[in-house]
């Protein structure tokens, strides 16, 4: 799959420039993080100094090897982390140029525009219906006429309307595998978020469903900002518009996924993509 | 093939037995349950056992006085045991750091395990009183008494199981949940409560089981007066549960009088009612566990 591009040769110059100015690549940051650390209570960093910026409407791959910190990442943006056993957090998280983890910032607020789907689906156990209207009725909407078109709409986008329309009354638990996890992402879309996170959200799924949720992302990168951590790298090479390696809580290389994977430039992305470790 | 071993075959037959010894000690008591009660059936005619007048010296066997009894100290110590011991439950399991769940955890399971004398003591001594004084009422030994102590009796149960129940629902439940823009609150109410719903009710039923079947400390505190109660005002009488019937009188019955029958029947349908709650409760909990099942597969 790889070339033989040599890294560590001054010929690829023009290329380290290009990773290392990426905001010339796209007009609009969504996302931008600088100098992020956080560390957790036993004592290891588990992201150190992380300065990245996300674009909007592309889809963002974090990807490496395992206990690189990309799930931290993905828990920070969201503050699903507030809860965890965080014990060191320096650095800024700007979305549309607002730092998120202001600690006065709204973090609700903040969770209903930044959605998140996680490794292994979990429904709430409640029907398929109800798990689409939680969000929306947990943010106070009532009208009923609204839950019917954000039920219909977030499973059209996320491929699933044709296998459920006839029975969402259903327990939600009733779906297979990967029709729960496209139902996860379709509860986060009924709540028109302005970014997806997903963590490795095809994990847990059979080539098909893969593809079926891998296609949604790429309709739905038109309207959301889309940041992915894959289960593998050629999953990260499929998807991938931007792309971020990390390594042991350090960010190792950022740029264009057609870049990349193709003539990484550290001799360590080389060397991960290749499959020589992790 | 392998050679089963002889040990093999010695624990499986062991197992055996301690299974089955099981069922047939329960069909013995039944039986015997039966034996000595349905007489009563021939004895004394339907109407007369369907009396509000327990006075069996004069041959009155109504005992609709002793089932309401023990209804309303029953129901009286469920309204409000579990609401308080789920939301301990709650607190312990959801919202209290982890220092007071270590204390409060072990301090419930030796709640659990006080020994039901003991509570009586406490009831007349300490809550007997406490009643007649704050409610001005001429006795402090009432149904009302008798449901703050029993519970009391069930709230460790029924915290201990529905802490474990709540415990059990996985972290990416509620992570989803929070995920999703909802509050702590909101989680805990839409989403871990219902996960741990079957281990939360079964909780509840064993706390109340126990209640309806707990003898000592209702004898030592509701008064025993075989009144029926007919109100709200009864909470604040005294009023006399089947439990506590059988355990008065059964000492003072000559064997195999209609009065010894009675008690025995008495003893079939308080067998029956709690028959009704456990199955009840376990055709609820066996439902949930066929979709939890499904959520684990
Ligand atoms: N809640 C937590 N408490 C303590 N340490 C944690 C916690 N979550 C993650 N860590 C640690 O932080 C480091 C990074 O973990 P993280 O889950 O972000 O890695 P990851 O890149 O997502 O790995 P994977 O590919 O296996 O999901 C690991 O060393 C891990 O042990
Ligand atoms: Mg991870």
């Amino acid at each position: 799959m790889t070339t033989a591009a040599s890294p560590n040769t001054p010929a690829a110059g023009p290329g380290q420039m290009e990773s290392q100015a990426p905001n010339d690549q796209f007009e609009d940051t969504k996302i931008r993080i600088q100098g992020l650390s956080v560390g957790y209570s036993d004592g290891t960093e588990s992201l150190q100094d992380i300065s990245l910026d996300i674009p909007a409407n592309q889809i963002t791959v974090l990807f490496g090897p395992s206990g690189g910190g990309k799930s931290t990442l993905l828990r920070t943006i969201n503050r699903l982390n507030d809860l965890a056993d965080v014990v060191s957090l320096e650095g800024r998280v700007l979305i549309d140029g607002v730092d998120v983890l202001d600690p006065k910032l709204d973090v609700i607020e903040l969770r209903r525009r930044v959605g998140m789907v996680f490794a292994r689906p979990v429904v709430l156990p409640m029907s398929i219906r109800q798990n689409l209207t939680y969000g929306l009725e947990l943010s106070g909407e009532k009208d009923p006429g609204q839950f019917e078109e954000a039920v219909e709409r977030s499973l059209k986008a996320s491929a699933l309307w044709e296998e459920v329309y006839d029975r969402l009354d259903d327990p939600a638990v009733s779906l297979s595998g990967g029709q729960q996890q496209r139902l996860c992402l379709a509860r986060v879309l009924a709540l028109e978020p302005d970014v997806i996170l997903l963590d490795e959200p095809t994990s847990g799924l059979d080539p098909i469903s893969t593809g079926k949720v891998e296609s949604s992302l790429q309709k739905l990168k038109q309207e959301y900002t889309i940041v992915l951590v894959p289960h593998s790298v050629q999953q990260a090479a499929r998807v991938a518009d931007y792309a971020a390696f990390f390594l042991n809580g350090q960010l190792v290389e950022f740029g264009m996924g057609k870049e990349l994977f193709v003539h990484p430039q550290d001799s360590r992305t080389e060397d991960y993509i290749e499959g020589r470790f992790g | 093939m392998r050679p089963i071993g002889w040990s093999e075959v010695i624990i499986t037959a062991l197992i055996k037995v301690a299974g089955y010894s099981a069922i047939i000690f329960v069909t013995l008591i039944f039986t015997f349950l039966l034996r000595e009660g349905a007489p009563t059936l021939f004895e004394v005619p339907l109407e007369a056992l369907a009396q509000t007048r327990w006075y069996p010296i004069e041959d009155y066997y109504g005992i609709l006085p002793l089932i309401g009894g023990s209804l309303i100290v029953t129901f009286g110590a469920a309204l409000f045991a579990v609401p308080l011991g789920i939301a301990t439950a709650v607190y312990i399991a959801e919202i209290a750091p982890r220092w007071a769940r270590e204390i409060l955890k072990p301090l419930v399971e030796i709640l659990g395990g006080l020994p039901s004398v003991m509570l009586g003591f406490i009831g007349i001594l300490i809550i007997v009183p406490f009643v007649r004084e704050a409610l001005d009422i001429p006795t402090g030994l009432t149904a009302f008494t008798g449901a703050l102590i029993l519970g009391g009796m069930a709230i460790p149960t029924i915290v201990s199981v529905s802490e474990d129940a709540l415990d059990a629902v996985p972290k990416t439940y509620r992570d989803a949940s929070l995920a999703m823009g909802a509050t702590p609150w909101q989680t805990i109410w839409r989403v871990t409560l219902p996960a741990a719903r079957s281990g939360v009710l079964t909780g509840v039923m064993l706390g109340v089981g126990r209640a309806i079947g707990e003898t000592m400390t209702v004898m030592m505190v509701t008064g025993n007066a075989p009144v029926l109660p007919t109100g709200l005002r009864s909470l604040f009488s005294p009023v006399r549960t089947m439990t506590a019937t059988i355990a008065a009188e059964m000492g003072e019955v000559a064997n195999g009088s209609v009065h010894y029958h009675v008690l025995f029947f008495i003893g079939i349908v308080l067998f029956l009612i709690s028959l009704i709650v456990n199955l009840t409760a376990a055709s609820v909990v066996f439902k949930q566990r066929k979709r939890s099942e499904r959520i684990l597969s």
